[in-house]
């Protein structure tokens, strides 16, 4: 991991989300903060309605407009994200950060090949030729492991097998270099065979250019097979971050205590599960104090107030009265 | 709730020689030009009051498998027998009879219930159409509201839209239990719901074999879920079914190199022991006219000439007594002594 004098590659600060609609407004994030390092791969882990998504795609403003009300600090590199015109986001993505979806045909153009939405690309943001570009796609096509790459070149994206297109997708992102990925449940449509493949390619091409990773799950296997630090995301806000091993070995948050044990693995065969009795909240009426407390079999009347972030070292922070 | 299930009982279903091409249609007539193999030649039993596990990966016909025992399609070829009675496709009052018996849970908790009904009239419908008076259907389904952990006074005139997923699928296991069936085949349940939700509703399937008796087919693809879930387990690769055994036995003692790799394919759950290697390279091949011979051959790292060319059969695993209908059994070439594989035994 990077030495403390290097600076973040990302800053959050208290960003907060809301959709706004005719009849509700939904809380999508409130209040999220962090420091990404280079070279690091975060795992923002939820279950669906937690705001795991909309805080990845706030990061890079890629919210409807018109609907969203985005607010706090967002420090790209040293840039403010959030002062950006149009212009300078558009030369951001795509760069300095680049995207992968859980679904390759949204990231894709149908009518165009494959080769070409790469070429275009690297011509688009960085000026080459479009011989060295072409070069430069069949090398990528090479590196994430697609066989032939001269021939996927000419590809359309729906004549490729899923996992394929995933690889292409990686290829796509990867081609100006960023130093930040954002990813977004890349693996969670794919066979088991095949997710555990992308995500080693993953791994491996994180390592080989030290790019900085977020990485949004909600499956804690697939966290704990990429994440350096692991955010676990409830009602919106981080309820509880650090190391890997630590959040493992040492949940102290209830939510993640009850998520891990309701995690069904094989050892815990004729036991009844520790499940998490009721559902996720309704985002468009979070209850006022912490989000889980309405679940949560440690809940006491102090939870009808926000739990402010408990720093139990350095690396663990944890969002409950009990920890503090 | 583990009671072993005794191979000497008659089987609750028995399935042989199940098959089912898809055509592929293309050109200006929209001919057949191809056929998706989506289950071919496929052999089992399922025990009274057992959970059997299918696992395998998209397109390994696992799905299709279970629309064919509820006869949701019609199968090319091959024989059901439930309860000891053969299943005749033809008989429209016997299918009746058999969905009575044998009903089905699908992933999608929403579109498979009625958005128009409240939840109540989707639970009596069934009961209604097989002449239960509406009286006595309506006290039905507060029973049964109530079986699987939803308030009857709070939810019952509710639409499908006013639930959350693991309520709505508690739901849908309420509509399947309305007929009072013996086996209830759970197609990806619980795949769509949350991980604190899916550990309330699994629960509750276990709650309710152990209450009622019931048998379940459970299919899968999140191979920790169907081991903590089953007690045998089928594995099926395109099409084929490759091993059956007990969980303990496909889990530890895993004969066929696919088993073994789908199982090494499940994230460990220990950041101190990543994978590594990836157990397999490249996507499962197109069901489309599938290769020839063992259909895993393509991918096996223990491929030889013989595998491409001969199919190998179901037959016991290392160790096995080839009576034992609820044995271990495989098909693998390493397996049958003679078979021309070098691994195979003498």
């Amino acid at each position: 991991m990077a030495a403390p004098a290097v600076p973040p590659v990302l800053r959050a600060e208290d960003v907060t989300v809301r959709f706004t609609g005719r009849d509700a407004t939904v809380n999508a994030v409130n209040g999220v903060s962090f420091a990404l390092d280079p070279g690091e791969v975060l795992c923002i882990l939820g279950e669906s309605g937690s705001g795991k998504s909309v805080t990845l795609r706030a990061l890079m403003r890629l919210l409807p407009a018109r609907r969203t009300e985005l607010s706090g600090r967002i420090e790209l590199a040293g840039q403010d994200v959030m002062a950006m015109s149009h212009r300078a986001l558009a030369d951001l993505r795509g760069t300095e950060v680049g995207m992968i979806f859980q679904e390759p045909m949204v990231a894709f153009d149908p009518v165009y090949t494959v080769g070409r939405q790469i070429t275009e690309t690297i011509i688009r943001h960085e000026g080459t030729s479009r011989e060295e570009a072409r070069r430069r796609a069949i090398d990528l096509l090479d590196r994430v492991r697609i066989p032939s790459p001269e021939r996927r070149l000419r590809a359309y994206p729906h004549e490729l097998s899923g996992g394929m297109r995933q690889r292409a997708m990686i290829a796509l992102a990867l081609c100006c270099n960023p130093s930040l990925l954002l990813a977004d449940e890349p693996t969670t449509a794919l066979d088991a065979t095949v997710q555990i493949q992308i995500l080693l390619l993953l791994r491996e091409l994180q390592r080989e250019l030290g790019m900085a990773v977020i990485f949004v799950t909600h499956d804690v296997g697939v966290a704990v097979e990429i994440a350096d630090r692991i955010a676990v995301m409830y009602g919106g806000k981080f309820m509880e971050t650090g190391p890997v091993r630590e959040i493992m070995r040492n949940p102290r948050h209830p939510y993640t205590q009850g998520l891990l044990s309701s995690t069904v693995h094989g050892s815990l065969r004729g036991k009844t599960l520790e499940a998490i009795p009721g559902s996720p909240p309704d985002m468009t009426r979070l209850p006022p104090g912490c989000a889980f407390a309405p679940r949560c079999r440690f809940a006491e009347p102090g939870c009808e107030t926000p739990p402010a972030a408990t720093q139990l070292t350095p690396q663990h922070m944890v969002r409950c009265i009990r920890a503090a | 709730m583990t009671r072993a299930p005794d191979a000497k009982d008659g089987a609750l279903l028995e399935v042989r020689e199940l098959r089912k091409y898809f055509p592929v249609r293309g050109g200006i007539l929209n001919r057949a030009v191809g056929w998706v193999q989506a289950v071919d030649d496929v052999d089992f039993d399922v025990l009274p009051g057992e959970v059997l596990g299918i696992v395998g990966e998209s397109g390994c016909g696992k799905s299709t498998t279970a629309r064919l025992l509820m006869h949701l399609i019609r199968a090319d070829a091959g024989r059901i027998a439930f309860d000891g009675e053969a299943v005749r496709p033809d008989d429209a009052a016997g299918l009746r009879e058999l969905r009575r018996r044998m009903q089905m849970v699908f992933q999608d908790s929403y579109s498979s219930l009625n958005p128009r009904l409240p939840i109540e009239d989707t639970i009596m419908f069934g009961p209604k159409v097989h002449g239960v008076s509406a009286a006595e259907a309506r006290e039905r389904a507060r029973e049964l509201f109530s079986l699987v952990g939803l308030d009857p006074a709070q939810f019952i005139r509710r639409y499908p839209h006013e639930l959350s997923g693991g309520q709505r699928q508690r739901v849908n296991i309420a509509r399947a239990l309305a007929l009072e069936p013996r086996l209830l085949i759970l197609d990806e349940a619980v795949s769509a719901l949350d991980k604190s939700v899916e550990a309330q509703v699994l629960n509750l399937l276990l709650t309710l074999r152990r209450e009622l008796g019931l048998t379940y087919i459970f299919i899968s693809h999140d191979l920790n879920v169907v081991q903590y879930m089953s007690d045998r387990v089928l594995v099926m690769y395109l099409g084929k079914v490759v091993e059956i055994g007990p969980t303990a036995e496909i889990y530890e003692r895993m004969q066929h190199p696919y088993t073994e790799a789908l199982l090494s394919a499940m994230p460990s759950m220990d950041p101190d022991r990543r994978t590594e290697t990836p157990p397999l390279v490249g996507d499962p091949p197109n069901p489309i006219d599938p290769p020839p011979g063992c259909r895993f051959h393509t991918r096996c790292r223990f491929a030889e000439s013989v595998c491409s060319r001969a199919e190998p059969r179901l037959g016991p695993a290392a160790g096995q007594d080839a009576a034992n209908g609820a044995g271990h059994l495989v098909a693998c070439h390493m397996r049958v002594a003679g078979s021309g594989h070098s691994q195979a035994p003498a």
